[in-house]
């Protein structure tokens, strides 16, 4: 992961080999409303492989069992299974296997970090934690363009600590105030946290620049990777992030399963969010001993089959290539967004035609509301996003309270963003016509 | 649903009521004798409706609404603000109460033109689900405006 992410020698999926990858999402395959299925929705939640539905399968049929306790047969291949699924999602993201940490998704993995530098503000985790630890009127910089997922655990703990919360405004198409960094980032500053793809604006932010400025001040980084990790290839190592996030279910494997990346170093200092069974070394009546990273941050009985599935949907996303995956969606990208684009009554949010983006785009039509072109394209079949995407203060920014949004994935065709093209224009002839 | 649905759905009457919405407006310089603000938390549409009692016999005397919505709610809060004027206080809970029962029966109740006059164009909407409740905002904002109300002496 670098500022440039997008590696434009690869090659985009010709039609055959889409084809073949689309044989394999047998959902995508039904009608709906009596039309083909076109799903533009894969930023909310991606569609499931076979591979990835027989993984999860298979694991109940041959091999269920509790991992991490017990001797028997089984319970040993489950825990050999789950580990290895941590492996693999620790290469696909260019991190060590002790640093991935499995959470139900992205939003606890934020919180989980959250509230681990709340105990350690409290005293918790001994002298290795007093790193984090916050004091009134330090501060915690996030974005405009945050989901509210990474934003809301830092305004909760922000006021439990009494720190400030600050945030890096958004220019006119979209982009970071960079040219505010030194103002919003400085001696005081402790936590950076950010986004590393909109998933409103579809925009890559700058990781490098955003991390040198926040280490700079000495501050720790925390990335939102929900819009990055399925689309673009990652090198979470290289790229100096403290902290990470991801989801798996908008990364072809099922719901309940996430992912908090951290330097081995700051885990192994962090004190547990959750505590239980299963991150103990030594329990008295009085207190206990806590395991090292990852096992201390995952009390209770894991999410197995669901790791396992994500292990089995990052072994597809890597044998069909993550370079070919971000070809393809940055051309889809752009033809979506210049096709809105020319359309009158049309605004994208954001960078417009020729501009870095995903394959993602955010809109709103002057005159009707996003629900309403949800429903008509929906009546055809097309299933998109409408609302305000769980970010409300950047709809705010642009002067909406929602908008309509279309979002690829690896088994989107051309076809299918002309499509949502076309539904978009007699929507508005629809609507127009009548109003 | 077909493209019939879809026009079933969206009736004229729907889309002339949502861009001729009547009763929007709050600044008739009139307080209220309560009010309500009500949000819908998927989309962020939101309403505030203010209700005015007539004086003499405590019935309905005008429903104001301002907010931004889909055409749905829009529509909705426009034809309520048609239907309530007249109606006293528990009339009107039980024309709220028929026409959730109706938005909530998925397509199975059709609802009763006696009780809510040019409001049953709406019937439509409660076969799609995750459009109710921009049929309900503006009637659950007067819901709760009713319940604001002080007791009957």
């Amino acid at each position: 992961m670098t500022t440039t992410p997008v590696a434009t020698t690869a090659r985009p999926f010709s039609a055959s080999e889409l084809e073949a990858l689309r044989a394999d999402f047998p959902i995508l395959m039904q009608e709906v409303n009596g039309h083909p299925l076109v799903y533009l929705d894969s930023g909310a939640t991606s569609q499931k492989p076979l591979a990835v539905l027989d993984a999860e399968r298979d694991y109940y049929l041959h091999q269920n069992a509790a991992v991490h306790r017990g001797a028997h047969t089984l319970a040993a291949e489950a825990t050999e299974m789950f580990e290895e699924a941590r492996a693999s999602v620790a290469r696909f993201v260019g991190a060590d296997d002790d640093e991935i940490v499995w959470t139900s998704n992205a939003t606890e993995a934020i919180n989980l970090i959250a509230y681990a530098i709340s105990n350690a503000t409290a005293g918790r985790g001994g002298e290795a934690a007093r790193r984090f630890a916050l004091a009134p009127g330090d501060e915690i910089v996030v974005t405009e363009m945050e989901h509210h997922a990474n934003l809301l655990p830092w305004q909760e703990l922000a006021a439990r600590t009494g720190a400030v919360l600050r945030f890096i405004p958004l220019a006119g198409d979209g982009t970071l105030r960079l040219d505010l960094l030194p103002d919003l980032i400085g001696e005081r500053t402790r936590i950076v946290a950010f986004t590393h793809v909109s998933n409103v604006l579809g925009i890559i932010n700058p990781v490098a620049e955003l991390v040198e400025a926040a280490h700079r001040a000495g501050a720790l980084v925390v990335l939102d990777a929900c819009q990055s990790a399925p689309h673009l290839a990652l090198d979470l190592h290289a790229s100096g992030v403290d902290f990470a996030v991801f989801s798996g279910h908008k990364m072809l494997a099922p719901t309940g399963i996430g992912v908090l990346y951290g330097r081995r170093e700051l885990l192994n200092a962090l004190p547990p969010f959750l505590t239980g069974g299963s991150m103990i070394t030594t329990v008295t009546m009085e207190g206990a001993e806590y395991l090292p990273a990852p096992q201390r941050f995952e009390a209770g009985t894991q999410r197995v089959s669901q790791a396992i599935a994500l292990g089995a949907a990052v072994d597809y996303l890597s044998a069909a290539g993550v370079d070919r995956i971000a070809a393809h969606e940055e051309r889809l990208g752009q033809r979506l967004v210049e096709g809105l684009s020319a359309i009158d009554s049309v605004t994208v949010l954001g960078p417009g035609p020729g501009r870095e983006r995903v394959g993602l785009a955010s809109f709103d039509v002057a005159g009707v509301h996003s629900h309403d072109i949800g429903q008509f394209l929906d009546d055809r079949g097309i299933a998109i996003r409408v609302g305000h995407h769980c970010a409300q203060p950047l709809h705010r920014r642009f002067g909406v309270t929602s908008s309509t949004r279309a979002s690829t994935y690896l088994y989107t065709t051309d076809s299918e963003v002309d499509q949502l093209l076309e539904g978009v224009s007699d929507a508005i002839a629809f609507f127009g016509a009548h109003a | 649903m077909s493209t019939g649905d879809l026009q079933g759905l969206y009736q004229q009457v729907i889309l002339d009521h949502a861009r001729e919405k009547h009763g929007f407006g709050l600044g008739n310089g009139q307080a209220p004798d309560t009010a309500s603000h009500q949000v819908n938390p998927t989309c962020g549409d939101e309403i505030t409706l203010h209700l005015h009692l007539e004086p003499g016999d405590g019935s309905i005397g005008s429903v104001r609404w301002e907010g931004q919505g889909c055409s749905i709610s829009q529509a909705s809060a426009s034809l309520l603000a048609d239907l309530a004027p007249g109606i006293d206080v528990p009339g009107m809970r039980q024309r709220i109460d028929a026409f959730r029962l109706a938005m909530r029966s998925k397509g199975t109740i059709e609802p009763d033109e006696d009780l809510l006059g040019d409001a049953v164009v709406l019937g439509g909407t409660s076969k799609y689900i995750a459009r109710v409740k921009c049929a309900m905002l503006a009637w659950v904002a007067l819901e709760d405006a009713l319940l604001k109300l002080p007791a009957a002496p």
